[in-house]
């Protein structure tokens, strides 16, 4: 890890070389925090569904916890027509807050702090509500861009805002956690710096200073998971309950 | 305010270093594409397969165990309320019991009470009977006893006053006189001795 700030979001390969056809879909870091995240949540879930006690464990509760807890943010924000889209929202927050969490350990890798994945996230999202919007529509899924009780002469001005607001939303969603994550993560790194460079006369301040950043990205760590799922249930509820 | 500063210096580099992003050392690794399709691909295939193990297999479950909980609970809320009614029925009953057996006992004390009375109401009675028989007789008896003990005094003393005479004299002396003479003293004395 050089003193580069920007060097802890680099993606280097992890054993040879895979090439399937001009892509290459070779193992990295990004890849092994991955499978980090997702092999702990099925860990702990599977751990925390094993046993069917009345007085839950500490990981049962933990799991039956979360499980109420995104399973009442879904029912809050888009009705009980999102329940199909349950197990996919709640893997993606659990999926978004692992890989934010893993990236708070030290010497780890952030998987969330890519444009790239965010991007694909977000833009999985953004198709999947358009198709769901369109199938339970039909085209009337497009009265979504023409709000009701605007006057005739804004109308066109109103429709063209609505549609790049619209089409905004997986930038939007994507951009949100990838720059929360790397801006976190990049202050973070340079207050350490500080740390080093000042030495044992002043590095005092940006240590306390690094001490209450930690718990500040913690909190963010798992506010943008919160605000990512919880984003895709207000897309859900315009793509099912169709509110113009 | 230090965070948002930063945040806006990065989201700006953003754009300014997009064009440089080729070069290795101080742009945004984030921009480099040479492992953008691994990156695609690996998340594809971690999040699919986490997709399908959590919505098939674990999170069924998991409602399941949150649903039969759900339900035991209400079960034995049910079953709890249940019993209550079950203890206020028979609590009602047993005060039932315990006032009847009240009023039972009350009577029967009564009853027992009045009885008793009665018995010795009647032993009374009889006792009361056979005392005053005994009183009239012992009366009668002392009214013969008194009637003759005159007549019994005066035979004596004409008895004792003959011999008395017999052995002062020496002669015999008629009785019939003699007890002329005592019925006269003993009338004229009856009252000192007799009290009548």
């Amino acid at each position: 890890m050089a003193a580069n700030p920007m060097s802890q979001f680099d993606v280097y390969r992890i054993g040879p070389e895979i090439k399937v056809g001009a892509f290459d879909i070779s193992f990295t870091n990004a890849s092994l925090f991955m499978i980090l995240s997702t092999v702990s949540i099925l860990l702990v879930f599977n751990l925390g569904s094993k046993k069917n006690s009345i007085l839950p464990n500490k990981i049962q509760l933990l799991a039956e916890l979360s499980y109420t807890f995104v399973s009442k943010m879904i029912s809050d924000t888009a009705g009980s027509k999102a329940k199909p889209y349950f197990a996919f929202i709640f893997s993606l927050f659990m999926f978004v807050l692992f890989c934010n969490m893993f990236g708070m350990i030290p010497y780890t890798f952030t998987v969330t702090s890519h444009i790239i994945v965010t991007f694909v996230l977000a833009a999985f999202i953004f198709i999947g509500v358009t198709v769901i919007g369109f199938i339970k529509h039909g085209f009337g899924y497009l009265k979504l861009f023409v709000p009701s009780g605007v006057p005739a002469v804004l109308l066109p001005l109103i429709v063209v805002i609505e549609i790049i607001s619209y089409l905004s939303r997986p930038i939007s969603l994507s951009v949100r956690l990838f720059a929360n994550m790397m801006a976190g993560h990049t202050m973070m790194k340079v207050f350490g710096g500080f740390v080093i460079s000042l030495g044992i006369v002043g590095g005092w301040l940006p240590l306390s200073f690094s001490v209450a950043l930690t718990g500040l990205e913690i909190l963010v760590a798992f506010l943008q998971a919160y605000v990512f799922a919880i984003l895709t249930c207000i897309y859900l509820n315009d793509a099912l309950n169709l509110h113009h | 305010m230090v965070k948002k500063i930063y945040f806006q210096s990065i989201f700006f580099s953003f754009f300014f270093i997009k064009e440089a992003f080729a070069a290795e050392s101080g742009g945004m690794p984030q921009l480099n594409p040479e492992f953008w399709v691994s990156q695609i691909f690996w998340l594809i295939l971690t999040f699919g397969i986490m997709y399908l193990v959590l919505s098939k297999l674990i999170l069924p479950k998991i409602s399941n165990n949150l649903e039969s909980r759900k339900s035991q609970i209400l079960e034995n809320i049910e079953a709890a309320e249940k019993q209550r009614e079950d203890s206020d029925t028979k609590l009602k009953e047993y005060d039932e019991i315990i006032s009847k057996s009240k009023l039972e006992a009350n009577s029967i004390f009564n009853q027992a009470r009045e009885k008793a009375l009665k018995d010795i109401g009647a032993k009374r009675e009889v006792l009361d009977k056979q005392i005053d028989n005994e009183i009239s007789e012992a009366e009668k008896e002392i009214d013969i006893l008194r009637k003759n003990a005159p007549d019994k005094i005066n035979k004596i003393a004409i008895e004792t006053s003959s011999e008395l005479l017999q052995k002062l004299i020496g002669t015999e002396v008629n009785n019939s006189s003699i007890s002329a003479i005592v019925d006269d003293l003993s009338k004229r004395n009856g009252d000192k001795y007799y009290g009548n």
